[in-house]
């Protein structure tokens, strides 16, 4: 059953009161942030249904929406996404082996999950981290000044969560 | 040591709440401007201080803003623009996180001078632990009163919502933004009209970076005219630069516009030089849009002038010899980068950031990127670096919105000054995959010591 739970409902109608009378459809984006965070780390289209009627928007308004921006998952992804940033400075600072390393770790190429449903690597562009390149991001956070070290660590330390 | 308006105050301990930054001086403005300025007199100072747009266009704030249409009745917004998107800049991620009562302090006043009562963020969706320390720094503003009705009894309201993102460098284009604020997909739209006459919800908007709304903070508090006199020409006041790439030490700096691009990557109070006594071999000054340069062209201009961190010295020569300020993103390669390879991660940036409305950016970015890829990887012609000359060409100036352009600038300069590393990548198909060109002749001007 797709259905925030009250607590979830009340933050959108926070959210949509931020916005003028009648334009609802401007909390799209912060709402498919918490759908996406509530309903398993992507969007599938009853997920986005269920988030045009709550806006009350036609639901291709919402797949528009969802299909333009990169945050948005459209497909299922691993516990843990490892979006590691590929663009000039984070390049400058090694990434491509960041990324080859993941890449032998887990057995996977960019674009893929673990069998076990973990992890999925996303080679990702500029992330605003370039001074403490190379990087990713983990979820919220970002992980910065990547080593192949650190990349162990982090591994590592999602399996036991 | 140079001069420091806002980050001055930025490793104060506690300096992120409240009680600290107000302690330190904060929300000073507000008081002066909300209980001894009138709105016009606020625009008037910003005016007279000379303040460019942050972002990257330079564009003067103050005019911008008395551009704001006033129709009786109809509400007016200020939106921050906080989308930091441009490959090599993260001043405005450092601000928001180490001292985010300074962009709050920077938004009240500016929303008492342009009349809006809301107020928008708009953060990019991946700084999602930055936005949670600003609705923070937005709740303690409030619980003090400088945020609500009837603000210091001066019978101002306001509010100010924090709006993230969800991935897409074209929403810090002001339109694309304001689309995407909307709810939509972040196309650009046509101007005119321009925001300041139709925005947000057909509304009055201006859209300021988050750099330019923290400068107007010291801007009331000093007077415009205070604020002239730090910096050259027409770079006033102080400028955030973010400095990466291959350098001792990579971070924001502020500097007063008046240091020379050599002290910034040399000097130990900035970058503090190139790691392992290597030389440099070229930069990007203002983020990945920006003309790189090779380094002879950096350190001094084609005039044998020597070359200054501001506005005017940056552009000195156009983009035949020149480069521009753009948002203060300081690229540095050292000797051993690869040119080709550096422009194809940009050219792969742009095609993946590319909204996909105007035809020539669409294709023009995939296909720049594709004919990088395989001149960096050893499968191309000499007639590839032709076709990309011709590519960007004709991106250039045939799109809605200025992405076309930055997508076009990188490979031009790249082929501009680096021509002879292109044409070796085709001539040496094996060898440039085993190593890379060198410096060659973009002769760092520069004696490097023998000891690392």
């Amino acid at each position: 059953m797709i259905q925030f739970s009250e607590e979830k409902l009340n933050k959108v109608k926070e959210i949509v009161a931020r916005y003028p009378e009648g334009k609802q459809k401007s909390a799209l984006i912060p709402v498919l942030h918490i759908a996406q965070d509530t309903f398993g780390g992507w969007l599938d289209a009853p997920v986005m249904d269920y988030v045009a009627g709550l806006l009350q928007l036609e639901p291709i308004e919402v797949y528009e929406v969802a299909t333009f921006y990169s945050m948005f998952n459209l497909k299922p992804v691993g516990k843990f996404l490892l979006e590691v940033c590929q663009t000039g400075p984070c390049m400058l600072n090694g990434s491509d082996d960041i990324i080859a390393y993941i890449t032998e770790k887990l057995g996977i190429k960019p674009g893929e999950t673990t069998p076990d449903g973990l992890f999925t690597l996303k080679p990702t562009e500029c992330l605003g981290a370039c001074g403490y390149a190379p990087m990713m991001q983990l979820g919220k956070t970002y992980r910065e000044h990547l080593t192949r070290e650190k990349v162990d660590q982090i591994i590592a330390e999602a399996k036991q969560q | 040591m140079g001069r420091k308006l806002l980050l001055e105050k930025a490793h104060v301990e506690g300096i992120r709440y409240y009680d600290t930054y107000r302690r330190e001086g904060g929300y000073r403005s507000v008081e002066k401007a909300l209980n001894t300025m009138s709105p016009e007199q606020v625009v008037d100072e910003v005016k007279k201080s000379g303040l460019r747009g942050r972002g990257g266009a330079g564009f003067p704030t103050g005019m911008k803003w008395s551009f704001i249409a006033k129709p009786e009745g109809i509400p007016r917004h200020l939106v921050c623009n906080a989308d930091e998107s441009e490959p090599g800049t993260f001043k405005d991620r450092y601000l928001m996180e180490f001292i985010p009562h300074l962009l709050i302090e920077g938004l009240i006043v500016s929303s008492y001078a342009l009349g809006s009562a809301s107020t928008y963020i708009y953060i990019r969706g991946e700084y999602a632990w930055v936005a949670d320390i600003l609705e923070q720094a937005i709740a303690e503003a409030k619980q003090n009163g400088w945020l609500g009705k009837n603000i210091q009894g001066s019978g101002f309201d306001c509010e100010i919502y924090v709006h993230r993102g969800a991935g897409a460098y074209i929403c810090g284009e002001e339109t694309a933004l304001i689309e995407s604020l909307e709810g939509k997909r972040g196309n650009p739209r046509i101007k005119p009209p321009f925001p300041a006459v139709k925005g947000a919800w057909d509304r009055p908007t201006v859209v300021n970076n988050v750099e330019s709304l923290a400068a107007v903070v010291p801007i009331i508090n000093m007077g415009g005219e205070e604020y002239v006199k730090i910096g050259m020409g027409k770079s006033t006041g102080t400028k955030l630069i973010s400095a990466c790439g291959n350098i001792n030490k990579p971070g924001v700096y502020e500097i007063d516009m008046t240091i020379s691009v050599e002290e910034f990557i040399y000097s130990d109070e900035y970058c503090g030089g190139i790691p392992n006594g290597k030389r440099l071999k070229a930069c990007i000054p203002g983020g990945s849009s920006v003309p790189i340069l090779p380094a002879n062209l950096l350190l001094k201009t084609a005039k044998g002038d020597t070359r200054m961190m501001n506005y005017e010295s940056l552009s000195d020569g156009g983009f035949a010899t020149g480069t521009m300020m753009g948002s203060g993103g300081f690229i540095v390669l050292d000797e051993d980068q690869c040119v080709v390879r550096h422009t194809m991660t940009l050219a792969r940036f742009y095609q993946h950031e590319s909204c996909g409305q105007c035809s020539p950016c669409r294709e023009g970015t995939g296909w720049m990127h594709r004919i990088l890829r395989n001149i960096e990887t050893g499968k191309g012609k000499s007639s590839d670096i032709d076709l990309l000359w011709d590519i960007q060409r004709k991106i250039e100036g045939n799109t809605i919105c200025p992405l076309g352009d930055a997508a076009a600038w990188p490979v031009a300069a790249a082929i501009r000054h680096f021509r002879d590393e292109f044409q070796w990548h085709v001539d040496h198909p094996e060898e440039s995959q085993t190593r890379n060109y060198g410096l060659a002749h973009y002769a760092d001007p520069l004696q490097v010591p023998v000891t690392a």
